[in-house]
């Protein structure tokens, strides 16, 4: 359960002031599928990052399962990044000098799960992944799905409960771009809440619930 | 992340920047081999000058003349005086005294040995049989002053000396000419080599008598003593002071040294300078540390959206901080490890080379050296640590 009320934040660039999102009150409920979608600089990436606990809101008040979040120490917010968010990027954000596996293998390690469960849970997220082949392979070894699937594998091997995807398709083609749509919903079937930014109106339109942004606002919000 | 997982991902991350990791890991290396190896050469002087004093004899006690002071000098030179000689009788008195094991009074000059059409310029002692035992001196052929021969015109040969004026190896019982008198061989000197830069083997040893009439003097160059023990050395020293100060009318005209003293200087001095030329080498670990410095506040700046991706995957400050602490760690432990074995290599080499320097590192210095290395790259890493933990997650992100 995501709950923001009035969130707003704020970048100054010298005497410039950009309201990044103005005012935003939003609920997701657990388990739901959202897209959200709007013009270069609406505000996606930072509504995205608020919730995720990447950026924090300049004012409003941000409840996640419950807790009041918004004022958490920054350990505190790793914390609950570590346990109940889990980011997908455009860019995948793999390790290059670490394998496949290894690149699987990194939230267990800040979790600190022992390595033999650990392993237990890498290979098993491998198989799930199809990439059982590839796991002693570096991210330059790999494709552009393979890297997304690798980074996926990574997002959801501490079984988060907010799957949060920045234009998670951005860089792929438009096939490769679908099957990893499909991984993603698969995810959202077994439980997982997913957050989708898309600029692909054909994606973004998969989503059970739209959200249309401009200028930091919320402009629709159609299930 | 638990420290096992830490010390093992930025291992990984060690070695996968190799370039970059064998430069830090050269100049550590570099610095703490500097140590060593400049420690093990001024420790090795040490040992080297201390260990050949040592073999001049044991529990010595020099007496010279002149007051050897720091301040004022002595006091009659201002009168126009000298200081009054330091004679045979003063030494025959010194030799009654307790403490005193046995001494030998020694003159010091040089003439010219002829034999046979054979020339040169020798450095002659003149002394009394005690001074072979006193100075570890050993005979190889005959005697020296043996009993009932005191007053003779004997000559003891160093051995280089020995072979070259009579290269049949029959020295002992043939006449030389020293000076302008004659002497027989009498004993010839095991070769001992060069101790304190004095050859043994190229002198020439005569009755003190005829080396005080040859030199045309009645002041002795020293008196060395041999005191009965340890403990005696300073009782001896002292009462050989009080002695002649009464025999030189209330006048301190002599200086009494003890070998120990003179040893306990020449380790302070070269200790001091082992430690100056440690201190030179630990300033070029410092550089070291600033480059490690440098390289991870560049890795900082290489790895930041790395850095972003292990916060949004919930890693928090303390772990990133720990993690490039980790990396410094690394390359200042191996720095250190590959510095000790170049040192110590270093070391040896210089020991092959000059066998006769005991050119070994000291503990302190190669555990100084080894930890002065860990200690930079670990303060060093300190602040490049810091800004990677301190990094705005979202701007680390997109590599800002
Ligand atoms: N760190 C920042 N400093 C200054 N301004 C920022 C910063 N991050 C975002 N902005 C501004 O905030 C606004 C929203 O940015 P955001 O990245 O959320 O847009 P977006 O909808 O994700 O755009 P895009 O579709 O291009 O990714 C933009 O005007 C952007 O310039
Ligand atoms: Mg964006």
């Amino acid at each position: 359960m995501i709950r923001l009320s009035a969130i707003t934040r704020v970048f100054r660039m010298g005497d410039q002031e950009v309201r990044a999102l103005n005012s935003i009150s939003i609920d997701i409920a657990s388990g739901e599928y959202v897209s959200i979608m709007g013009p270069s600089g609406s505000g996606k990436s930072t509504l995205l990052n608020v919730i995720g606990l990447l950026d924090q809101p300049d004012s409003g008040r941000y409840e996640l399962d419950g807790r009041d979040v918004t004022g958490l120490s920054e350990t505190e917010r790793a914390r609950v990044r570590r346990e109940k968010i889990g980011f997908v990027f455009q860019s995948f954000h793999l390790v290059p000098r670490l394998t496949a596996a290894e690149n699987i293998a990194l939230p267990l390690m800040l979790e600190g799960v022992a390595p033999t469960e650990r392993k237990a849970r890498v290979d098993a997220a491998l198989d799930a992944f199809d990439l059982g082949d590839r796991a002693r392979h570096r991210p330059a070894e790999l494709s552009g799905g393979q890297r997304q699937r690798v980074a996926i594998a990574r997002a959801t091997i501490l079984r988060p409960t907010a799957l949060l995807a920045d234009e998670p398709t951005g860089n792929l083609d438009h096939r490769i771009g679908a099957e990893v749509m499909e991984l993603l919903e698969g995810l959202h079937h077994a439980g997982t809440t997913l957050i989708v930014v898309t600029h692909d109106r054909e994606l973004g339109a998969r989503a059970h619930r739209h959200i249309a942004m401009r200028d930091g606002e919320i402009v629709a919000d159609e299930k | 992340m638990n420290l096992r997982d830490t010390l093992t991902l930025s291992l990984q991350t060690v070695v996968s920047y190799r370039t970059r990791s064998l430069l830090i890991v050269l100049a550590m290396a570099l610095g703490v081999a500097a140590v060593v190896v400049l420690t093990a050469l001024g420790d090795g002087a040490r040992r080297y000058v201390v260990g050949q004093f040592s073999s001049l004899g044991t529990n010595l006690v020099f007496v010279l003349p002149g007051r050897a002071e720091t301040s004022g000098g002595f006091p009659g030179a201002a009168l126009g005086q000298t200081p009054r000689d330091l004679t045979l009788e003063d030494a025959r008195f010194v030799g009654h005294l307790p403490q005193v094991r046995r001494l030998a009074p020694l003159n010091v000059g040089v003439a010219e040995l002829t034999s046979g059409g054979r020339l040169r310029e020798v450095t002659v002692l003149g002394s009394t049989a005690e001074l072979l035992p006193i100075r570890h001196m050993k005979l190889s052929q005959g005697s020296f002053l043996a009993h009932g021969s005191e007053r003779s015109a004997q000559i003891v040969l160093g051995s280089t000396l020995a072979r070259e004026f009579f290269p049949d190896g029959e020295a002992v019982g043939r006449r030389i000419r020293l000076g302008d008198s004659r002497f027989l061989v009498s004993g010839v000197l095991a070769p001992q080599g060069e101790a304190m830069g004095f050859n043994s083997d190229e002198i020439a040893l005569i009755p003190i008598d005829y080396a005080q009439e040859l030199f045309n003097t009645q002041s002795l160059f020293r008196i060395l003593i041999e005191a009965r023990s340890r403990t005696d050395i300073e009782p001896a020293r002292d009462a050989i002071r009080h002695l002649l100060k009464r025999r030189h009318d209330g006048e301190e005209d002599v200086t009494v040294i003890t070998q120990d003293a003179i040893l306990a200087t020449f380790d302070r001095i070269l200790r001091a300078l082992t430690l100056g030329v440690a201190g030179i080498a630990a300033i070029s670990l410092a550089v070291a540390g600033i480059l490690v410095m440098n390289v991870m506040l560049v890795a900082v700046a290489q790895r930041t959206p790395e850095i972003g991706l292990l916060k949004a995957l919930g890693a928090p400050a303390a772990d990133i901080r720990r993690l490039f602490f980790a990396e410094a760690l690394w390359l200042s432990l191996a720095g250190a490890a590959i510095g000790y074995a170049l040192g110590n290599a270093g070391a040896w080499m210089i020991r092959l080379a000059y066998p006769q320097l005991p050119a070994w590192p000291p503990d302190w210095a190669s555990v100084a050296g080894v930890a002065t290395a860990l200690l930079t790259g670990i303060v060093a890493s300190l602040l490049p640590a810091a800004r990677a933990a301190r990094l705005d997650p979202v701007l680390a992100l997109s590599g800002k």
